[in-house]
């Protein structure tokens, strides 16, 4: 079973993944948006989002959701911060978690936007990845994981 | 000057590190080549054509006496003693060694300074006027917006990779000195009805291969609300801008795709989420920034006094006065005036300033004002304060540095990209026809005589240079692998800006002072009484000029 960080450590994943072309997905598995926007009974499901999919379609069912995932396919392509941002701050509190070719050095800014779980296309660089995490110990700006920006936290 | 407190400092020592992590990564093979591009680029790290060139981040063009000499000590030790002022004001090191990059960050740390986002497609550098404070026409001074900005865009989480680099400039003047209508962002401020000072956004300008000038996207916007409506551009940039093609991927681009008007309401979405919430800013924030850009201790001055004793002296030393006369501008204070230090001088690379220079420039801004330095846009420096009796002394001292040379707005204060004997996406050479251009015109009374005039030179259609808005812009062009140079002519800056149109056909290198003259011997021929050079040309047209410049020249068209 493939790998991941969540909540600061190695797991397991639980899930399998998307597989757009397959007609009745599993209910462990990862729907792609075109497969979940067919399901009736969304509760528990688990979805992923591609660059340039907007979240929005996701609004109204943040309560009842149990996983969006947020495909990185290069890791020059920053939507996916975005997507995150509008998930956590419409109030998404199940696990939201980036996958693909993201890099060490982005999961401190993953992390900041609202990703509670990572997964590499290369698996073999998670342990050392996880010390990406502890880069910054300070930040200006709110965002997710800190919604209050140092000037209001400045002593 | 904003001076760090623990957390600035904290977390610009953190990126030092980080940095230091990726580049050890990078040398042992750890990190591919397209994956430390982004990471080194938002360092301010480009590879070039022979060396890589780092780019320091000068936070809205300020600097002390101290930071000067510490940039002097930089180019000694890791770089070959002198440094380039480039046109977003900050400084850039043409000959550093990749690894010792971080040492080199380290270093600038231990003077709060830092190369954070000056490349990359990220959010950089906010550039403001660099009369900032001391210019008489000032609404509200600019750059505690600035620094507030500074600090929101540092290391954003969310804004670190997007579709292509981001500018934001602010201004508090009715004559626009930051280009703001050429930034990806303009924040001007203004006042409303009531007189109460608020913030007009505009959006979408820049120069580049397709220039656009900015379109308004709030016409006031309370203050607290900078950063959270800040953010909803953004946003909106960052999920709709194009990513297919590097060229349209500006948010100019977007907002002309998209119209400004359907741009402004998916911004007003966005930030119907954002508003008031805790990124909302603070009276006390406001207030606690404002307070590191008070007034320097200024003397109480008899300001008649001053002036009348100026004067005697401009007459008794004619090249001083010379000097005063095109160098200095008026301060809003009583006995003080604006400095600005060319570095222009004939002979050497436009925008250049070696190790000795930096420490006398740091010298005398100590000792004749407050230690502080501005750096230009138009590739110089400015002291901003500095006593009129103290003067003649400060000229002495710049003299002695060759730092001196009064031509400042005239034709040989030229802004110059480096071209294709340091850059590797250059068309062409930019330093040598600059320096053609300035041997051939160091008459200095033909300088004034011609009057203001600016020359912009750009190696290739990135527009470092500014070539569009130039009143004369010259732009690199490769006709089948021939350098040739394609001049536009009537390009403006500030609150008419204006993009240059082009006047014909290419010219070989060898015969541009050739035609910069007919272009100048057009202009003097039909100025009428003292019309400048853009204003003749906007009455004319470009007719004349192309008339004059191709008459009898098909030999050295192509
Ligand atoms: C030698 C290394 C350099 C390289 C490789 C380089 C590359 C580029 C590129 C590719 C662009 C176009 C970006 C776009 O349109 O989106 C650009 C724009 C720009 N460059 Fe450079 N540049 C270099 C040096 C400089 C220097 C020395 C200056 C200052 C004198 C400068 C100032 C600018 C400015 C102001 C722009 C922005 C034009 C705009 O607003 O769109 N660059 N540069
Ligand atoms: S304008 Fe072109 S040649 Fe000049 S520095 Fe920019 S990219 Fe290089």
């Amino acid at each position: 079973m493939p790998s991941l960080i969540k909540k600061g450590a190695i797991v397991e994943d639980d899930w399998s993944p998307v597989d757009p072309e397959s007609p009745s997905p599993s209910s462990e598995q990862i729907y792609s948006l075109d497969q979940w926007l067919q399901l009736e009974d969304k509760a528990g499901s688990a979805v992923q989002i591609e660059p340039g999919q907007s979240p929005a379609p996701l609004f109204d069912f943040l309560q009842q959701i149990a996983l969006v995932v947020v495909n990185f396919p290069v890791f020059t392509d920053g939507r996916g911060f975005s997507y995150a941002r509008e998930l956590r701050e419409r109030g998404y509190g199940g696990e939201l978690r980036a996958t693909g070719h993201f890099i060490r050095d982005q999961l401190t800014y993953l992390q900041r936007c609202g990703f509670d779980a990572f997964q590499m296309a290369d698996e073999s660089l998670l342990e050392e990845s996880l010390a990406g995490l502890a880069d910054f110990s300070e930040h200006y700006q709110g965002s997710t994981d800190q919604p209050l920006p140092l000037f209001r936290r400045r002593v | 000057m904003y001076v760090y407190d623990q957390y600035d400092q904290k977390i610009v020592d953190e990126r030092v590190a980080q940095y230091r992590g990726q580049t050890e990564r990078f040398l042992a093979g750890k990190l591919t080549e397209a994956e430390f591009l982004p990471l080194r680029l938002q360092n301010g790290l480009y590879i070039q054509r022979l060396a890589p060139m780092m780019r320091i981040a000068v936070p809205y063009g300020l600097m002390n006496s101290t930071q000067l000499r510490k940039l002097a000590e930089i180019t000694r030790v890791y770089d070959k003693g002198y440094a380039h002022i480039s046109t977003r004001q900050n400084v850039q090191l043409n000959w550093p060694q990749l690894a010792e990059v971080p040492d080199i960050l380290a270093e600038l740390a231990t003077v709060q300074m830092h190369a954070i986002q000056t490349s990359g497609n990220c959010i950089r550098n906010t550039t403001t006027d660099q009369f900032a404070g001391v210019a008489g026409d000032e609404l509200e001074d600019p750059r505690p917006y600035c620094e507030i900005i500074r600090q929101w865009s540092t290391l954003h989480p969310e804004f670190a990779f997007l579709p292509r680099k981001f500018k934001i400039a602010v201004c508090g003047t009715t004559q626009d000195r930051a280009a703001i209508a050429a930034h990806d962002i303009g924040v001007e401020l203004v006042a409303d009805a009531q007189g109460e000072i608020g913030l007009k956004i505009l959006a979408g300008g820049g120069l580049g291969r397709t220039p656009v000038i900015g379109s308004v996207v709030c016409e006031w916007l309370h203050k607290k609300h900078l950063l959270t409506y800040l953010e909803a551009i953004l946003r909106v940039y960052n999920q709709n801008g194009r990513r297919d093609n590097k060229y349209k991927a500006r948010i100019k681009i977007l907002v002309k795709a998209m119209g400004v008007d359907a741009f402004r309401d998916a911004v007003e979405q966005e930030w119907a989420a954002l508003k008031d919430g805790p990124s909302t800013l603070t009276d006390e924030e406001i207030a606690r920034v404002q307070s590191f850009f008070t007034d320097p201790d200024y003397q109480k001055l008899d300001g008649d006094a001053a002036i009348t004793q100026l004067d005697e002296l401009c007459v008794k030393d004619p090249i001083f006065g010379n000097w005063v006369k095109r160098n200095t501008n008026d301060h809003r204070v009583l006995g003080y005036r604006i400095i600005n230090i060319s570095l222009k001088a004939s002979g050497f690379v436009p925008g250049d300033i070696t190790d000795e220079q930096l420490e006398r420039v740091a010298d005398l801004a100590d000792r004749y004002a407050f230690g502080e330095i501005r750096s230009t846009h138009q590739q110089n420096l400015v002291l901003a304060d500095v006593q009129m009796d103290q003067l003649y002394d400060l000229w002495q001292g710049l003299q002695a540095a060759g730092l001196a040379t009064p031509n400042i707005g005239y034709l040989t204060d030229m802004i110059c990209c480096p071209g294709g004997d340091y850059c590797s996406l250059a068309n062409a050479k930019s330093l040598p026809v600059a320096r053609a251009i300035q041997a051939r015109f160091e008459d200095l009374d033909y300088l004034y005589d011609l009057g203001p005039l600016e020359l912009n030179i750009s190696g290739c259609m990135n527009a470092c240079g500014h070539h569009h808005i130039g009143h004369i812009g010259i732009l690199g062009v490769d006709k089948k692998g021939q350098e040739f140079y394609q001049v536009c002519l009537g390009g403006s800056q500030g609150k008419n800006a204006s993009i240059g149109k082009v006047l014909g056909p290419s010219f070989k290198q060898e015969d541009m002072p050739d035609v910069v003259d007919k272009i100048l011997s057009t202009y003097v021929t039909l100025r009428v009484e003292q019309e400048s050079f853009l204003d003749t040309y906007r009455r004319v047209g470009i007719e004349p000029f192309k008339e004059r410049v191709y008459l009898k020249e098909k030999a050295c068209q192509a």
